[in-house]
């Protein structure tokens, strides 16, 4: 009996195993051996090494890349742990929405505020001619390192509100009140008592934001003009409209991973030492400000709302007006989305087949893999759950050009299937849903199925009538996330498509770069509202007023 | 230094919920006084707007002769111990301990030198330079008492300090609380649900209802001359037995619901003839008897030192008795007579439930 069930599980883990060995580590590793291994001649060489460090050319890419994503890092969480703290502890007016519109902003695909921006602040940009006009001035609009900055600084900053967010609610306000019965108040009691209490998530989510922004692809492309970041060299090396240099390309992966890796421990020694578990009884109760302080409260939350907004609402307008070819004209009409349907159908329809897909796999397996790492615990278990952690560190860019890699050729050729794509997602994604899932299940008591197995029933049953429906409620809001996540993946999939296997945000990528604005921007407002339709029924269903991230 | 604690007429509203209205109170110097009351009855409430945790939305708060409605709580110059502890989780136990004491400037040998005599007060020495994270419940509660004495606070306040701690501990802590307190005379505000500890801790208690005060004495008033019904079933154990007055022999007695007549020497003769009472009897007050209340035992509890019986009364009703297990005991259904101890009765108006015995301070 106990047997049998060790084998079915260790079965599991097994397969689980091979899955990710076979569609994660043997292409991530093919890569890293490509960079410094000629498949063609057979010998080793540092020549791409060689060729990256020796010309300024390229050593500028990795000092860009650096000081755009460090710089974005340190802005977003200032700016999104200060919101976060002041929506805490001061009453404002639209508290909800700026919670909504921080969540969508989250979501949204992320070149959308890149292209936004050049409408409103590129060269002919909308607000850049009225500044221009108002000082008669010669304002050229934000394009290079200060675009860049922008952008993420706006698109990533809500991100750390809403993880900051989340760690303040976990703060017990009988905490605040000890210290200020003791007499320490005010900024003091905010540096000795709360920033140390909260430093964890901010470095977690300073961590996340320092992932995204350095692997980035879309925003730079587009607003980044001569600006050049590793994520842009990696895919022209790759689908070089001159030469295709495959070493290269991996070169310059096995330079991001060596950063990603380097910051990834850093953050994972720091937190491991500062870590504090907190639950709140009593929680933070936001207290109505007076005068000067109130205004300026609500002045910074309300910039932070238009800001989020703006890209969203450009992006909604221009999807109303209508072109002549790459212009927009006079006029409103739905002309754009119903070229998007006639030319780009195919891609709609593969956004929602491959997510939806995508997301069973992620939960079956993240469920099971959860599982067996935390009910059934063995060497096997605790090595899937390091590895599984990987992708993590590796940007999407650098998992697609390994996946192309490695199945573009027998044993298993793949390339240019909706299944490469489909694993891509699984992989990038999976990480966070058995993260997710592992919380929850260590929340369950296990004498819950130790009562359904006392009822009489086998653990199999135990697991499919007991475990699961107790996990579902948790998995579903990750699961969520994850879709959304998926349906504005754009880095690994560029690297991964063909014409027949587009989805929607490499049809708006590549219909940005034609200038086709307009079936780009229909596009994106249908991105844009598959995902609020989903949050709203989402809130709808479970009566939640939040999401945890 | 210690300090009087005066209020008058507290209103407390939350939004257009009153929760406190009107509530007088004054504790003494150096006392022990515990507000106590079920969940909602604003005795943390009350707690909190003394803290200055809560707006004070009318009345005043006096410490000795000093105002504090509109001073922040860090200038009360108090110490709380909250529920829940509320110890810091990323300092170690001396970070805690000394946290207040640095806020005050207090500078080292002696800032060392009073951390260190506070945690051998509190007997957590050994515990020093440990971080929180993995102790238990009581060392938890040790640490919060000491971080909240160790800054000598005029006014000392505890919310339920021992409601998360299993009971063996409870009544531990308990003891300990109070050894402190008396060591350090500080003015202390206990608040607490459960009226045991109440009455085991405190020089005085304020009974609450409903953000009202029912009454204010020690626990031996309390427990033997409660000026309400309310406080006499809320406190301790009571049966209650319907009654009526009437005059015996020139004077003032009660006729219980079985045809019974006695009189309680305790009550006051001033009641008028035909009042609806309740005669209210603690269960150890109740014994066998060859006359008396005829009854049937229903159920008994073997409880170690004593029995306790469920007897019902001739009219249905079911009545409490506790009984040394040295004397003669009852089998389940058997018919029984049961008589009380007059002397120790109290005795209230059904009409507004409040006593009518002589003794009685009402609030």
């Amino acid at each position: 009996m106990k047997k049998r069930r060790l084998d079915g599980w260790a079965l599991i883990t097994g397969l689980c195993f091979l899955f990710f060995l076979f569609f994660f580590l043997y292409p991530i590793s093919r890569t890293l051996l490509n960079s410094i291994y000629d498949f063609t001649t057979g010998t080793f060489t540092l020549a791409s090494f060689q060729k990256f460090f020796t010309k300024r050319y390229y050593t500028n890419t990795i000092w860009n890349s650096l000081k755009v994503t460090s710089l974005a890092t340190l802005s977003t969480t200032f700016f999104g742990t200060t919101l976060a703290y002041l929506a805490r502890t001061v009453k404002i007016k639209g508290k909800r929405v700026l919670d909504i519109v921080m969540l969508i902003s989250v979501l949204s695909p992320p070149f959308i505020g890149a292209y936004s921006w050049i409408v409103l602040l590129g060269r002919a940009g909308v607000i850049t001619n009225i500044i221009n006009s108002l000082f008669g001035i010669q304002f050229q609009g934000i394009y290079g390192f200060s675009g860049i900055l922008l952008v993420f600084t706006i698109k990533l900053s809500p991100l750390v509100y809403l993880y900051v967010s989340g760690a303040l609610k976990n703060l017990d306000n009988s905490l605040n009140e000890a210290a200020e019965s003791m007499g320490c108040t005010r900024i003091r009691k905010i540096f000795r008592i709360i920033l140390p209490l909260i430093l964890p998530t901010m470095l977690a989510s300073a961590l996340l934001v320092f992932m995204r922004a350095l692997a980035d692809f879309g925003t730079p492309m587009l607003i980044g003009e001569g600006y050049r970041t590793l994520p842009v060299l990696i895919y022209n090396s790759f689908v070089g409209e001159v030469t295709q240099d495959y070493s290269f390309a991996s070169a310059i992966s096995v330079i991001i991973v060596a950063f990603t890796t380097v910051i990834f421990l850093l953050q994972k020694y720091i937190s491991g030492r500062v870590s504090i578990e907190m639950n709140a009884m009593n929680p933070l109760e936001p207290k109505k400000a007076m005068g000067v302080s109130n205004v300026l409260t609500h002045a910074y939350a309300y910039l932070f709302i238009i800001l989020e907004l703006l890209p969203i609402i450009v992006v909604a307008y221009n999807s109303f007006q209508n072109t002549q070819g790459t212009m927009f004209v006079e006029g409103f009409s739905l002309n754009s989305y119903i070229k998007a349907f006639s030319t780009m159908g195919s891609s709609i329809a593969n956004t929602y087949l491959y997510s939806i897909i995508a997301l069973a796999i992620i939960l079956v397996i993240g469920i099971l893999v959860s599982y067996s790492t935390i009910r059934r615990p063995s060497a096997l278990t605790a090595i899937l759950d390091t590895i599984i952690m990987f992708p993590y560190i590796i940007p999407g860019s650098v998992l697609g050009i390994s996946m192309l890699l490695a199945f573009n050729h027998p044993p298993l050729t793949i390339s240019g299937t909706a299944i490469i794509i489909i694993v891509a997602y699984v992989v990038r994604r999976l990480p966070y849903t058995i993260r997710s899932s592992s919380a929850i299940l260590r929340q369950i008591s296990t004498s819950v199925e130790e009562a359904s197995q006392s009822l009489g029933a086998s653990p199999t049953s135990t697991f499919g009538k007991v475990t699961v429906p107790m996990m579902i409620s948790g998995v579903l809001p990750g699961a969520l996330m994850s879709w959304m996540s998926i349906i504005s993946e754009l880095s690994a999939s560029i690297m991964l498509y063909v014409g027949s296997t587009k989805t929607m945000t490499i049809a708006i990528y590549t219909e940005v770069i034609r200038g086709n604005y307009g079936v780009a921007s229909a596009l994106s407002t249908i991105l844009i509202c598959s995902t609020v339709l989903v949050l709203m029924i989402f809130f709808k269903l479970t009566g939640r007023t939040e999401i945890e991230l | 230094m210690s300090v009087t604690i005066k209020i008058d007429h507290a209103l407390k509203k939350f939004g257009e919920n009153t929760v406190i209205q009107d509530l007088s109170l004054s504790v003494r110097e150096g006392e022990f006084f515990t507000l106590l009351g079920s969940s909602g009855c604003g005795k943390t409430t009350l707690l909190r707007m003394i803290a200055g945790f809560n707006t004070i939305e009318g009345g005043d708060f006096y410490f000795n002769e000093k105002r504090i409605n509109d001073m922040p709580p860090h200038k009360r110059k108090i110490g709380m111990v909250f529920q829940n502890y509320a110890i810091f989780p990323h300092m170690d136990t001396f970070g805690n301990v000394a946290f207040g004491l640095k806020e005050q400037h207090v500078k080292e040998p002696e800032l060392s030198r009073r951390v260190n005599e506070i945690l051998d007060t509190v007997q957590i020495s050994e515990l020093r330079d440990r971080m929180p994270k993995n102790m238990s419940g009581g060392q938890q509660q040790r640490i919060a008492l000491a971080r909240a004495i160790v800054i000598e606070p005029d006014v000392l306040l505890m919310d339920e300090p021992l409601s998360n701690l299993d009971a063996k501990l409870r009544v531990e802590m308990r003891t300990a609380i109070k050894r402190i307190q008396n060591a350090c005379k500080i003015t202390t505000i206990y608040v607490t649900h459960d009226q045991e500890e109440a009455l085991a801790i405190s020089d005085r208690i304020a009974v609450m209802k409903k953000g009202e005060i029912q009454q204010v004495g020690t626990p031996m008033e309390i427990y033997q001359h409660p000026s309400n019904l309310f406080v006499a079933t809320f406190i301790g154990q009571s049966s209650l037995l319907d009654a009526t007055a009437v005059r015996s022999a020139g004077e003032t007695a009660v006729k219980l619901f079985d045809g019974s007549v006695m009189r309680i020497p305790g009550m006051r003769e001033d009641v008028p003839e035909e009042e609806v009472l309740k005669l209210c009897v603690r269960p150890n007050e109740f014994r066998f008897d060859s006359a008396g209340i005829e009854a049937t035992v229903f159920e008994r509890v073997f409880f170690g030192d004593a029995i306790r019986y469920t007897l019902t009364l001739n009219n249905g009703q079911n009545i409490e008795m506790k009984q040394d297990i040295h004397l003669p005991m009852a089998q389940v259904g058997e018919a029984v007579h049961v008589a009380f101890n007059v002397d120790v009765v109290n005795v209230f108006r059904a009409s507004d439930e409040v006593s009518v015995m002589k003794d009685v301070i009402h609030a």
